[in-house]
């Protein structure tokens, strides 16, 4: 066993470079076109600053960048949390009660038509310039497709498993924890990577709409002065942040379902055999 | 529970199940089976699909309520169920797996670890307590999933067609592995399979279902001698059985 794992790193590494160097060339091609572009077309920088001088500009200003981040990530992380909580508690009760799923998921559903845009504003009148708007922004943008997946992750648990419990004697607790938990992680993982994506638009969102401090606010400020090289620089470090954080959730996966990992290579051993 | 009085392991006494249907008459299942285990005995329960041995199952391992009739089991009062699926959970390793009847029961996760680890070299599995089931072969889940069965420490092991979904060449081999294994425990079982060579090489008695409704038509005691091995198959007695087994299944008319 300790063999096939050690001979499976080589393979796995060159996986990942097969797979990483289309989109760096590719992203390689559209930086070296907009460098050109910048500096030999439009030739005027808050119009279109050029990848070097948004990268000059934003390092000049990364101390300034990097504490205004640090609010945002507090908020995000705080919202983030809190849709967490409400995901597993509202998914769980739709789990063990037929009439909370009926009554629960066309409200679910409702909060999800209701446009950001129109709600950070609305935010920040009642709540003011404090945190607590951000923070309930960024668990509205991300806890629908938690809660949704991890609904259904919990719905799709097999059957004959819960039977083979309950003749085992055990009750609806035990399981739900035993069976449904660690069978509804796979879903909850696909939800979690499409709402962090999520997260830290939301935040930079809700302080677009009014904060004293963070990304968002930064964002605004500098566009209001033309610094469109900062605006870019502050664009990539969002962007930046937000990858990693989505493929933090790869590594999650890996260390909280170390079986998936068996599985995957047992089908693809199948596909192979057949 | 006075049940340790018992004369038999398991008992089940006129057994009668309906399934209510919208809009149609009620689906009648089972009309009054029988059923009698001695302690130690591997008893068959062999019929055609649809005679249901599901529904018989379901009463015997206690997950649903007959329509009339009682099961009685010796000792603790409730079987160790076995379904047909291995139904190992992914997400656990074949030790804790293997725990998950005790753990159900209140057992510590060390101290079930520690009561099931001398049973993994006997079901062909020792090195494999750590590994996930998705690492094992069809046969070893099998016989990891009947590990799990047998460490409930219960005093009926209830199996549902164990070895169905397995290749010919693996099933045979478990049958042979089981035959010998059962022995030396003694373990008290009752085997639902449509498979009459199954019957044959492992049962001590067959017991053969109706059609639906269900009833126990023919009791027919196995003496094989034991051990049951690969020569076993070439008795002429067993060909014999196995015959015998086909008219009373009405599959030879």
């Amino acid at each position: 066993m300790s063999g096939s794992r050690s001979t499976s790193i080589s393979p796995r590494a060159g996986k990942v470079l097969r797979a990483a160097w289309p989109p760096l060339l590719l992203a390689a091609v559209l930086v070296v076109g907009w460098q050109l572009l910048a500096q030999d077309g439009i030739k005027n920088p808050q119009v279109l600053p050029s990848p070097t001088r948004v990268v000059s500009a934003g390092w000049d200003q990364r101390s300034t960048i990097w504490s205004e981040a640090l609010p945002t990530l507090r908020e995000t992380e705080l919202g983030f949390a809190l849709s967490f909580a409400l995901s597993w508690l509202i998914a769980g009760a739709m789990d063990f009660s037929a009439t909370v799923r009926r009554a629960v998921y066309p409200l679910l559903v409702t909060s999800q038509t209701v446009p950001v845009v129109a709600l950070a504003p609305m935010f920040v009148v009642v709540f003011g310039f404090t945190l607590l708007p951000k923070v309930l922004l960024v668990a509205l943008a991300t806890f629908f497709p938690l809660t949704a997946s991890l609904a259904e992750g919990f719905a799709t648990a097999d059957g004959e498993a819960s039977r083979l419990l309950r003749s085992m004697g055990a009750g609806r607790w035990r399981e739900f924890w035993t069976v449904r938990v660690p069978g509804a992680l796979p879903f909850f993982f696909t939800g979690l990577r499409v709402s962090i994506t999520y997260a830290i638009g939301g935040a930079i969102f809700a302080e677009y709409a009014g904060a004293e401090r963070g990304l968002g606010l930064y964002l605004n400020q500098m566009q209001q002065v033309f610094r469109l090289d900062l605006v870019f620089a502050t664009v990539i470090v969002v962007a930046a942040l937000s990858v990693a954080l989505f493929a933090a959730t790869y590594l999650l996966e890996r260390w909280l379902t170390p079986w998936r990992r068996f599985e995957r290579s047992a089908r693809t051993q199948g596909a192979n055999a057949a | 529970m006075t049940s340790t009085t018992l004369e038999y392991a398991l008992e089940a006494d006129g057994l009668v199940q309906h399934f209510a249907r919208p809009g149609r008459e009620p689906l009648h299942v089972l009309d009054g089976l029988d059923l009698r285990v001695r302690e130690g005995e591997f008893a068959a329960v062999l019929g055609p699909s649809g005679s249901g041995k599901s529904t018989l199952l379901n009463i015997l391992a206690g997950l649903d309520r007959p329509g009339s009739g009682a099961v009685r089991v010796g000792g603790s009062g409730s079987v160790a169920y076995m379904p047909q699926k291995d139904l190992l959970f992914p997400w656990r390793t074949v030790e804790d797996n293997a725990i998950l009847g005790l753990e159900v029961a209140g057992v510590k996760k060390k101290a079930a670890r520690e009561q099931v680890a001398p049973l993994f070299e006997e079901f062909g599995l020792a090195g494999f307590e750590h590994s996930y089931p998705a690492q094992l072969s069809g046969g070893m889940r099998q016989r990891a999933a009947l590990l799990r069965t047998v460490a409930m420490n219960r005093p009926v092991l209830l199996l549902d067609e164990p070895f169905g979904a397995l290749d010919a060449l693996t099933r045979t081999q478990l049958h042979l592995w089981l035959a010998e294994t059962r022995q030396r425990h003694g373990w008290t079982i009752v085997l639902v399979t449509h498979d009459i060579r199954e019957a044959v090489i492992l049962a001590d008695s067959v017991h053969v279902l109706s059609p639906r409704p269900a009833r126990v038509t023919h009791r027919l005691e196995i003496d094989l001698p034991l051990p049951r091995t690969a020569d076993t198959f070439a008795l002429p007695e067993f060909a014999r059985l196995e015959r015998e087994l086909l008219v009373a299944l009405g599959t030879l008319g």
